[in-house]
């Protein structure tokens, strides 16, 4: 299989998808002639034209509204967030419209859109570019949420995010843009709302999602030495949530840690919390223990940014913890 | 005009203004819930522009939308039980009365938050584009719109891609309780549209023919051009903004005076006048009018509560 990287995998999902569907298109800011912002959507003016990849002002809230009517009149549009901190000036198009217009007019309607772009934090891109804001959409009933976490599931998820005929938020990761990986050519699909062990273990279940996995899998590494073998699960998608999975592995390990980037309260962790506490509250050896961004707006200043996100060591010690070590 | 057609038009006008005013009833009655907000007085408008439109053209509004969804033609029956909140409304009593949908007759909502429909509206007059089709958008939108976000977004593209939709901005001179002189800098409010070199006009929205044909200019316009329009139509709305509003920011003495410019009072005078219809066809269309609107408040009386399962349906596909 060939290893590319996870920009590439995007821009080969969404590629194929127009090579397949000519009512799917991408509106967004750079997505043309800049070839993406971050280059995900490289080449795909030169192949489809100004119609199917649209270069639009800068006004997200007519970006993803567009995107909508678009969707109503039976087009299936991919409409870019250049970050997702920047879609929180769509938030009314996408809560109070994409996420409800199915439901109000009776499912009369729907709406096969796709909102996709970077989320989470780089590196000292400041408070208005660090954001991780999948527990707002994930709260909306009426939306889905994706965060794939390696090139096979990007291109898996975002080939299925838009072959959905709902409207899916799906979340991706700029720091994970130049990850390489194994990508099948062509055509598949990842189901959404399917998680996946990532690193089959025994000893904790550790559940993560989007770069988080990869520091998790890191701090697996690290505690191997410790002879700790713990179980990483990836979400894959937020909403609908993998339920099934994660108590499947907690009923084997007894004891679940939570990673997540963005900040603790009303994160999602506190909701995968939730669900093993009320399903498996008797399978649990202790309570579960999350690792989660500060609970600041992210600083500038590298050091204090290291200390506002989770990396391994702090998971690490999270497993510890919970395995009552140390 | 063909007589035949004059008559519908009129007709039309008679079923929202009795459609309204049974509604008003069933409001007071708590039959209908929640915000009820009244057509009455903006009837030409609504009638006059629909007119203009072919059954695949698409039909926008915002959440004053009673009067345009029975232009565009919806079942009185339905809508009275969409308001009424029936399993067998418009939208299974999902959406009430300020989310009307009716996908056959490409009557695409009904939307609660101010201005949020002009994307949408937006939108889908680029989904014609791009399939190369003939087909309009007619999105209607309140004076209180233009000074949201979104109105600036939706018609900076609508001008700068060429898109084909007719901005037709009912202006009843109060948004809620406010003035459109205390909310916006520029009170001509098609002077907005100078902003994206856009076509625009304003219109006597009383006078349903002058709407009609000022509105099929700008139809014409933008299916064969695509070139968008923008129309501020001049108009009054009888009643408080919803039913809820006793309407103290305005005196009774304005909307006295402005009751004497009824649109369908000018209607039938004109057709009086110039001997294309005589008094007892008018009262007769009334009648029929009042009946229909009679008939759907029976209906929606006697159909089915949603059944408890219906929900969790539809949220997602």
């Amino acid at each position: 299989m060939p290893k590319i990287t996870y920009r590439e995998a995007l821009n080969q999902a969404m590629k194929e998808e127009m090579e397949r569907d000519d009512s799917v298109f991408i509106v967004g800011e750079e997505v043309g002639l800049f070839q993406g912002a971050y280059k995900v959507s490289q080449g795909l003016l030169d192949k489809f034209g100004e119609m199917r990849v649209r270069d639009t002002p800068i006004a997200e809230e007519m970006i993803v509204g567009l995107a909508i009517g678009a969707a109503l009149a039976g087009l299936r549009p991919i409409a870019e967030m250049m970050t997702f901190n920047f879609s929180l000036l769509a938030l009314d198009q996408i809560v109070n419209h994409a996420a409800k217009i199915r439901y109000m007019s009776g499912g009369q309607f729907s709406l096969p859109l796709v909102i996709r772009g970077p989320g989470g934090a780089a590196f000292q891109l400041a408070a208005q570019h660090s954001q991780s804001l999948e527990a707002y959409y994930a709260h909306v009933p009426g939306l889905k949420v994706v965060m794939p976490a390696t090139p096979f599931d990007a291109k898996g998820l975002l080939q299925s995010a838009i072959k959905d005929d709902n409207p899916v938020v799906f979340i991706e990761n700029e720091v994970l843009y130049g990850a390489k990986g194994e990508v099948p050519v062509g055509e598949y699909t990842i189901p959404l709302g399917a998680a996946e062990v990532k690193k089959i273990g025994r000893d904790v279940t550790v559940v993560a999602h989007s770069r988080m996995v990869l520091v998790a899998l890191d701090a697996a590494e690290m505690l191997t030495k410790d002879g700790i073998n713990i179980e990483v699960v990836d979400l894959r998608t937020i909403k609908p949530l993998d339920e099934k999975l994660i108590l499947r592995s907690v009923k084997k390990t007894n004891r679940l840690v939570v990673v997540e980037e963005g900040w603790r309260f009303a994160g999602v962790g506190a909701e995968v919390c939730d669900r093993v506490v009320v399903n498996a509250f008797d399978y649990l050896d202790a309570p579960p223990v999350r690792v989660t961004g500060a609970d600041v707006p992210m600083p500038y200043s590298r050091s204090l940014e290291a200390a506002a996100l989770p990396d391994a060591k702090k998971v690490v010690a999270a497993v510890k913890k919970v395995l009552y070590s140390s | 005009m063909k007589k035949s057609e004059l008559a519908h038009l009129l007709y039309q006008m008679m079923l929202i203004r009795r459609f309204e005013e049974k509604a008003a009833q069933m409001y007071a009655m708590a039959k209908i819930g929640g915000f009820c907000h009244l057509y009455i007085g903006e009837e030409a408008i609504a009638v006059g522009a629909v007119s203009t439109l072919k059954d695949n053209d698409y039909v926008v509004a915002p959440y004053r939308d009673h009067g345009h969804a029975l232009a565009r033609g919806c079942n009185p029956n339905k809508v009275m039980a969409e308001l009424f909140g029936k399993a067998d409304g418009l939208c299974k009593g999902k959406g009430g009365s300020m989310h009307l949908f009716d996908i056959k007759r490409r009557f695409m909502g009904g939307y609660a938050i101010v201005g949020g429909q002009l994307p949408i509206a937006t939108g889908i007059a680029y989904a014609i584009k791009y399939r190369d089709r003939k087909e309009v958008v007619l999105c209607f939108l309140g004076e209180g719109a233009v000074n949201e976000g979104a109105f600036h977004e939706s018609l900076n593209v609508a001008a700068l891609w060429k898109l084909p939709i007719v901005y037709l901005c009912e202006n009843n001179l109060y948004a809620m309780g406010t003035a459109v002189e205390r909310a916006s800098a520029v009170a001509d409010i098609y002077e907005r549209a100078c902003s994206y070199d856009m076509p625009r006009q304003r219109v006597d929205g009383m006078d349903l023919l002058t709407v009609r044909e000022e509105v099929g200019k700008a139809v014409k316009l933008a299916r064969q051009q695509r070139m968008p329009s923008f129309i501020e139509a001049s108009t009054y709305r009888f009643k408080g903004h919803s039913m809820s509003d006793p309407a103290r920011y305005r005196s009774k003495e304005e909307v006295e005076q402005m009751k004497a410019k009824d649109p369908i009072l000018i209607f039938q005078e004109k057709m009086l006048n110039e001997g294309l219809m005589k008094e007892e066809e008018i009262t007769k269309l009334d009648n029929k009018a009042k009946k229909i609107a009679q008939e759907a408040v029976e209906y929606a009386e006697a159909a089915a509560d949603p059944e408890s399962a219906s929900l969790y349906q539809d949220v997602l596909v």
